[in-house]
């Protein structure tokens, strides 16, 4: 009896000091839902995460051990057109269309969060040593930023892969090295403007010492820009690897990446004279997919921008 | 009566483009304990500077050039006694005095709430940096209460290992053993006690400041405060770790009269509770008298005048004083409000001598090439001016 009692206490206790966090994320999801926009985009990323994550059912791999690599169905370079055997059709040297951009999905997540994840933590670090600490630390670190920033990206990116090699890892590698300035320049902004507020003095007369004043105090205050970049950045490092694929530099030939399969169609975006759309699906179906998941994270940006920036949020 | 605070010849200077600002140049001012002094002057006179200053919080381009900040020290665990040079001490040192020995409440109460925290992490921050001791001692009697009562198994190996964890924090608690647990994912939740006592304590010190609802405040975010309210709260920080002296920058200057009389109250029943001395920096006049014993009357980065507040207010001794006191409206009075001709004088290029001497109605040759020493003119009266140093002098010979 006791026992019982104590349980339904310690279950009560656990609601109540969870039922603030649960009403904001009720607020956030009515935000949400609130902006038909964002609810497109929501529902966009949510279609591409399903795919990847069932890409084994929708799309079963014939070969287990390379799962990436794109089945092909004979080495003829005309693609085929859509049938019952290839649902998309397949593209040049007859790689399957629909098995390439189910589990290109796949690496185009893990091409997005890699490159974003890793980009935002080096330009967190650096960008908030350099505005909090300002002086030299902030002079060296913002030179190195000018210095990225004044090569043009993608040709930054390009001589990077190609003097590491070609290979996927290597084009993640080059979008995190051309990626963080851009963040650590943002970042740096932020904290230059929230470190002269009152309440960080108030909390360096409390005694705070400064990491702690950073990381608790500081950087809550100053990261919702860096999220929203974040989230439209994730469709944007997409495009740039498609980019860098397309020109050869990306995966290896016949692995399951859009950009890949945009290349192979590089030779078909015309058909005969007689028939100019005869190979519409090489280009226009993995087209879509990025235009999609691109678009999705746009949307979703501007959503996160509504429901996290406070300045915003309750109007 | 003890001296609690003595600041020599402090001197800070900011680096700015258009040049050198001497915001404060050699400043001389003594607190006893548990006495309350007023900091007066005009807006942009190095009120707010004197009291960054003190605790060292002037940020770059600011630099404190020269002086002493002499504090006694009331912590019982600093193994001396002795007062010590707050501009001698590491940082890690100033860690530890700032919001421990010495606090502040800052002048816009909004701005010095962080808008991401609830009132309970802002005020229990102070007690998780200062009172580890006393929370985890707390903390442990908490702990051997549940282990009385607990009947599982796993409940009591849980409860075991928290002991060990709290006991290790008692004896020391920077150390390296404990920063790498607090980094672990699961383990880490043995924080969660610690904190939900100093929560306790944040609740305890609201109700002691007469915030109603103290339990329902703490939960709530700087912006569904209002001004009073928020002011209050700011008041609370700067005063969890009972502090020895309290710095209040122009604690009261946004508020409504009503609640302004409030805030005045509470402070002077903490410090009457408490036996806080406090710095009190304003510019409303009527406050100095309502609140203060002393009041120190700052001009340009100079300490004028130093003086028990109704001596201060009857004959005021120091020209700028006695312009500052004929500039406030009294009721009763007909005629035109008098002001203090010219302007505040730039500070890249302070008047050489007296800073005040330019506006000065009754102004004399050597005002312009020597800066008078404050000199005790009378019992506890203190002025930097030529005009009564030339009587004292006479009355000597």
């Amino acid at each position: 009896m006791r026992e019982a009692k104590s349980k339904y206490h310690f279950r009560n206790e656990v609601r109540k000091s969870l039922k603030p966090r649960v009403e904001e994320l009720k607020f956030s999801l009515h935000r949400i839902t609130r902006s038909p926009l964002s609810l497109i985009g929501l529902t966009l990323i949510l279609v591409f995460a399903t795919v990847a994550i069932l890409a084994p059912q929708l799309a079963p791999p014939k070969r287990l051990y390379e799962p990436y690599q794109i089945p092909r169905d004979g080495y003829a370079a005309t693609p085929q057109p859509p049938s019952t055997e290839h649902v998309f059709g397949t593209t040049e040297g007859q790689y399957d269309i629909y098995y390439g951009v189910i589990w290109g999905t796949r690496t185009a997540f893990r091409i997005g969060f890699m490159v974003v994840g890793a980009t935002m933590l080096i330009g967190l670090f650096l960008g908030s040593l350099a505005g909090y600490y300002g002086g030299l630390v902030d002079e060296v670190i913002m030179r190195l930023v000018d210095i990225f920033m004044s090569i043009p990206t993608l040709i930054l990116a390009m001589a990077i892969v190609t003097a590491l090699g070609h290979s996927l890892d290597n084009v993640v590698k080059a979008l995190i090295i051309v990626g963080w300035p851009i963040y650590a320049r943002l970042i740096r902004g932020e904290i230059l403007q929230i470190r002269e507020e009152d309440y960080v003095s108030a909390a360096r007369a409390v005694g705070c010492p400064n990491a702690l004043i950073i990381l608790k105090h500081i950087l809550p205050n100053s990261v919702y820009p860096m999220l929203i970049l974040a989230s439209l950045d994730i469709g944007a490092v997409v495009l740039v690897a498609a980019a860098l694929s397309f020109l050869g530099l990306g995966a290896p030939v016949g692995y399951a990446d859009w950009g890949q399969m945009v290349s192979f169609a590089r030779n078909w975006i015309v058909g005969p004279p007689q028939n100019p759309l005869a190979y519409w699906h090489t280009i226009t179906i993995p087209g879509l997919f990025m235009l999609f998941f691109v678009l999705g994270w746009n949307l979703l940006g501007d959503a996160f921008r509504d429901i996290l920036d406070p300045r915003l949020r309750r109007r | 009566m003890l001296k609690l605070i003595e600041i020599k010849d402090l001197k800070t200077n900011f680096y700015t483009y258009e040049g050198i600002v001497q915001a404060l140049d050699g400043i001389n001012l003594s607190m006893r304990e548990g006495e309350i002094l007023g900091l007066v002057g005009e807006t942009g006179c190095g009120k707010s500077v004197t009291a960054l200053s003190i605790l060292r919080l002037i940020r770059p381009p600011g630099k404190i050039e020269a002086g002493e900040v002499i504090l006694r020290l009331q912590d019982e665990s600093s193994q001396s006694k002795d007062p010590i040079d707050l501009l001698d001490q590491t940082e890690p040192l100033m860690q530890k005095v700032r919001g421990n020995e010495v606090s502040m409440i800052f002048q816009e109460a909004s701005e010095a709430l962080n808008p991401v925290y609830s009132v309970n992490n802002q005020v229990s921050e102070s007690f998780l940096l200062h009172r580890q001791k006393e929370l985890c001692r707390d903390v442990l009697k908490k702990i051997e209460q549940d282990l009385g009562k607990a009947t599982s198994f796993l409940r009591r190996i849980i409860l075991k290992m928290e002991r060990r964890i709290y006991l290790r924090m008692r004896e020391n608690p920077s150390s390296s053993w404990l920063a790498i647990l607090s980094f672990l994912p699961i383990v880490r939740s043995y924080k969660r006690r610690m904190v939900n006592q100093a929560r306790i304590e944040s609740i305890e010190l609201l109700r002691i400041l007469g915030i109603p609802h103290p339990e329902e405040v703490v939960r709530r975010y700087p912006h569904q405060l209002s001004g009073g309210m928020q002011q209050r709260i700011v008041i609370a920080m700067a005063l969890a770790c009972s502090p020895t002296l309290l710095i209040a920058d122009e604690p009261t200057s946004n508020l409504d009269v009503t609640i302004q009389a409030q805030i005045l109250d509470l402070l002077q029943g903490l410090r009457e509770k408490l036996k806080t001395s406090i710095l009190f920096i304003t510019h409303d006049l009527g406050v100095v008298a309502e609140i203060c014993e002393r009041a120190a009357v700052m001009y340009a980065g100079h300490i004028v005048e130093v003086a028990p507040v109704h001596p201060l207010f009857r004959k005021p001794l120091h020209p700028y004083t006695q312009g500052l006191l004929k500039s406030v409206p009294r009721p009763g009075e007909k005629g035109r409000l008098q002001s203090i001709e010219g302007n505040v004088p730039n500070l890249i290029h302070p008047p050489p001598g007296c800073r005040f001497h330019p506006r000065c109605p009754s102004v004399m040759a050597k005002c312009s090439e020597r800066k008078p020493a404050l000199r005790e003119t009378e019992q506890g009266r203190f002025v930097a001016c030529y005009l009564h140093h030339q009587e004292t002098e006479k009355n000597d010979t």
